[in-house]
């Protein structure tokens, strides 16, 4: 046990950031967007994701206190290094939050103001998880060269939470907006698609680490599903959205989400071997981290029963929500 | 000016954790008043309840929007500002904060979505289900995290190895000896809070006449409710007090700022505590009586600051914190006994009770921050009582950074309370059927005469 739980728990914390992700990616992703949109579709945009935001933000609450609970020294080290953009990430959050709530309830002269903010809370986050990532990734020193590549994966992400964002919109909106939503998707796919094969290029780079997992002979020929799985999602869901908008509304939306997803996961798969089995990339292991086994196995217990339950419900709300949204409901 | 990281960055924690307390306190408390009217219409039918329903619960959903937000800050608080408690205490206080993640915030977060826009769209069983169980989410939040809020107070359940703190009874660890009575009496505190609440922004809708009937209904709902919840605070108060005397005398100590340890101490009411020259200047004082509070004997003995060694909390802002707690107790027990009598006598209360009503609307919040600064400063030094100072623990970011955040966070909360309050006065001046009308956004998804619930034409 005492070597296999800080693995189960560093899977946990994997995958609650990667649901992060693409869950929290889709609705930060229609914040970005929202300002191409008209007043009335703004209001069926924020109806795409009222239902699902809040839950989506937990994960981040799940994967953040995983590191806590399971690696409370590295969490200290990571978070304290990473104060200011954790700081701004989660000023633009609070800022996003609450603006979906004002935006109805302070009353319509301010309407205009809160959606402004909506979107600034949406764009600062976004880029400031950008940035965490990217100090993360290049072991948590700032020289020169590292933070010219955070500020690159800062500008990258929003990217690809607009690729997200535009197609979750195609699963829940029609008519017009549809065809906007198609727009939009088109016109991200290429920066997220430029974004990623720069980041890929430039993690070798900046990180020698990650330069020796990657390219010793064996490991890189089991490796190139990754690379490869990713660009033929990419380049799917490029050839997909040149049909034009009518095809593409007799079309089951949700291949077209299922393509941003997929380079998620591909991604996340890709930084899980660059980083295993350290925790902080070059300085502590996942071992040397782990809390003491009494602490894990009494958490582990819990998310045995706690963490199919909430998958469950999870899939049971996404039902109940299931369908396009409709603009002002008057129920 | 030089200013000390160590201390701003206390600074911060308390401005953060005391802005995020506001908002749960309020939903924790909401939650069962929304609870009750949802049945009371289920049972009753009538519109009244209704139309009270859909006014509060877009008070609750905006409530319930600052306490997640804010929420997400603390849960990354311990890392930025905190580093060595979680190296120090993590494999306890973790795994409690896991649960509170595990089996509350999922909970509510998920089912929120069905309370807030599922009534067409689910049965209205389903959707009375959904409502108990973000309520239920709420009440599990606190319980979690105020286990281990008292587990820092009056820590029990644990052992060493090989230097690290580890938990050797989970159940000890859990229903720590101050858990059961800061649990209480916090849930009672949020029930206050939320009666204050609701009276008050129901008087300021009867001034402006807005709803008519129905808010005079809410209003005497909101009041009986304060009426014996406040009697039932004092009491839960005073065993909590006997409980800190037993665990944590130095607080209790500085609580009646009594200096020397003596038999039959007598209960300061007011003075003005002095660390320096170690005595209460002006203090006006009834003998006897606090020793016949703190311990329930005329004779009883209280342990004077003095005999602490120098460990005990700074004196001045837990004397008064206290005071204000105590004394804001005291006057909702007053307020909401009088307009109880009033309704009892003549069905309705006169303007003038409105109108304190109305002023006391957030006087829940007071009370509750004065009473976490009295538990929490009359900690100190200790961050877990007896056994880590708070000292230990601190991150060394500079204190430019922490100024530049601080500064960042303090415009941004300054802002926020502002739009918070202006909202609900805003929302309250509507009558409450342009408030349905007003509803939040759309709701998505398939048609909704599907499996229609409407309240309207239920019937
Ligand atoms: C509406 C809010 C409210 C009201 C009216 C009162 N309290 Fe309170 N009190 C709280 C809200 C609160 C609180 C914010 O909820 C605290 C802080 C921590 C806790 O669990 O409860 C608290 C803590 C607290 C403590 C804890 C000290 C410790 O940490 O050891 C004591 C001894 C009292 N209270 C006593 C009283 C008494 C004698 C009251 C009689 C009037 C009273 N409180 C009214
Ligand atoms: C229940 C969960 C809570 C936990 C786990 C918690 C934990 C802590 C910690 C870690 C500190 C910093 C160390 C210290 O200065 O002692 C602290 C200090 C403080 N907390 Fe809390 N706290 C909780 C609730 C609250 C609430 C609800 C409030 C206020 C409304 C509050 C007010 C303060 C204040 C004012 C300080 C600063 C005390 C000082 O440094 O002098 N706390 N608490
Ligand atoms: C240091 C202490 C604390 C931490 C780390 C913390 C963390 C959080 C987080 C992350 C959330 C958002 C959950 C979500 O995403 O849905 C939240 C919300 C909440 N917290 Fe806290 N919290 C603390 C103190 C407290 C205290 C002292 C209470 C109450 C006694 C409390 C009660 C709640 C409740 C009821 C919610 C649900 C949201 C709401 O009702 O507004 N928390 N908290």
């Amino acid at each position: 046990m005492e070597t296999a739980l800080p693995l189960i728990f560093v899977s946990i914390m994997g995958l609650s950031l990667l649901l992060y992700v693409i869950l929290d990616g889709y609705d930060l992703g229609v914040g970005l967007l929202l300002p191409l949109a008209d007043d009335d579709e703004k209001d069926v945009m924020i109806a795409s994701i009222g239902p699902f935001w809040d839950a989506n933000e937990t994960w981040i609450v799940m994967g953040i206190g995983v590191l806590l609970i399971a690696f409370p020294s590295a969490h200290g080290i990571i978070l304290t290094e990473l104060y200011l953009p954790a700081t701004i990430m989660l000023l633009g959050l609070i800022l996003r939050g609450v603006a979906f709530d004002f935006r109805v309830k302070a009353g319509s002269d301010k309407k205009a103001m809160w959606n402004r903010i909506f979107f600034i809370g949406s764009l600062v986050a976004s880029m400031a998880q950008g940035w965490m990532l990217g100090s993360y990734i290049t072991g948590l020193s700032g020289s020169l060269t590292n933070t010219v590549f955070s500020i690159l994966i800062a500008l990258c992400l929003p990217a690809l939470y607009c690729v997200l964002g535009a197609t979750w919109l195609l699963i829940k909106t029609e008519g017009e907006l549809f065809a906007k939503a198609v727009g939009w998707a088109r016109k991200s796919v290429l920066p997220m698609a430029l974004g990623l094969f720069f980041v890929s290029i430039a993690t070798p780079m900046v990180s020698k680490v990650i330069a020796e997992r990657w390219f010793q002979l064996p490991n890189f020929i089991g490796l190139l599903p990754i690379p490869i799985a990713s660009a033929i999602a990419l380049v799917l869901l490029a050839v997909l959205l040149r049909r034009d908008v009518d095809s593409l509304r007799t079309l089951n939306p949700w291949f077209l989400f299922i393509c941003p997803v997929i380079v998620c996961l591909m991604a996340a798969l890709g930084l899980a071997y660059s980083i295993f089995p350290d925790i902080i990339i070059g300085q502590m292991t996942i071992w040397e981290a782990a809390s003491h086994t009494s602490a894990l196995m009494f958490t582990f217990y819990g998310i045995c029963i706690a963490l199919p339950c909430i998958i469950l419900y999870t899939i049971f709300i996404y039902r109940v929500f299931s369908g396009k949204a409709t603009a002002l409901s008057y129920d | 000016m030089e200013f000390d990281p160590f201390v701003l960055s206390r600074i911060q924690f308390a401005l953060n954790i005391s802005f995020h307390i506001l908002f749960p306190t309020i939903t924790i408390g909401l939650g069962y008043f929304l609870l009750f009217f949802r049945i009371r219409f289920t049972q009753t039918q009538d519109p009244h309840w209704e139309f009270i329903y859909a006014f509060w619960v877009k008070v609750f959903a905006l409530t319930f929007a600052l306490g997640v937000v804010t929420g997400i800050v603390m849960s990354f608080q311990f890392g930025t500002n905190w580093p060595g408690f979680m190296e120090k205490v993590g494999n306890i206080a973790g795994p409690l904060l896991g649960y509170e993640v595990l089996t509350a915030f999922f909970l509510e977060a998920s089912f929120l979505g069905i309370m807030l826009f599922g009534k067409s769209r689910v049965s209205n069983r389903l959707h009375l289900i959904a409502t108990s169980i973000v309520t239920l989410g709420t009440t599990l939040s606190a319980f979690w995290i105020l286990s281990l809020n008292s587990w820092m107070q009056t820590p029990t359940g644990f052992t060493y190895e090989n230097g690290i703190m580890i938990a050797e009874s989970w159940s000890a660890v859990i229903f720590n000896p101050s858990f059961p009575y800061r649990f209480a009496h916090m849930m009672v505190a949020s029930l206050i809070t939320a009666s204050f609440l609701v009276a008050g922004v129901s008087a300021w809708r009867v001034l402006k006449g807005v709803d008519g009937p129905a808010t005079m209904k809410v209003l005497r709902v909101a009041i009986i409710a304060a009426a014996v919840l406040t009697p039932t605070q004092v009491l839960l108060g005073d065993l909590h007090g006997l409980n800190t005397l037993k665990y944590q005398p130095a607080k209790i100590a500085a609580m009646e700022a009594v200096w020397e340890t003596e038999k039959g101490a007598a209960l300061t009411l007011f003075g003005f505590p002095d660390e320096e020259a170690r005595t209460t200047h002006g203090a006006i004082k009834i003998p006897k009586l606090g020793s016949l509070i703190l311990t329930h004997e005329w004779d009883g003995e209280i342990k004077g600051l003095n005999d602490f060694d120098g460990k005990h909390p700074p004196v001045a802002p837990v004397f008064w914190a206290f005071r204000v707690m105590v004394g804001l107790g005291m006057l909702m027990l007053l307020v909401s006994w009088a307009c109880c009598w009033q309704f009892w006598r003549k069905g309705s209360i006169n303007r003038f009770s409105q109108r304190v009503l109305f002023t006391m609307t957030f006087s829940g919040w007071v009370a509750v921050l004065a009473g976490w600064y009295v538990t929490e400063i009359g900690r100190q030094p200790w961050m877990v009582t007896g056994l880590v100072t708070t000292a230990e623990v601190v991150a060394d970011h500079s204190s430019g950074i922490l100024i530049t955040t601080l500064s960042a966070y303090f415009a941004m909360y300054a802002f926020l309370l502002y739009s918070y309050i202006r909202a609900i006065f805003y929302m309250s001046s509507k009558p409450a059927q342009s408030l349905q009308r007003m509803h939040n956004y759309g709701i998505p998804g398939k048609h909704p005469e599907d499996r229609a619930y409407s309240p309207i034409n239920s019937k």
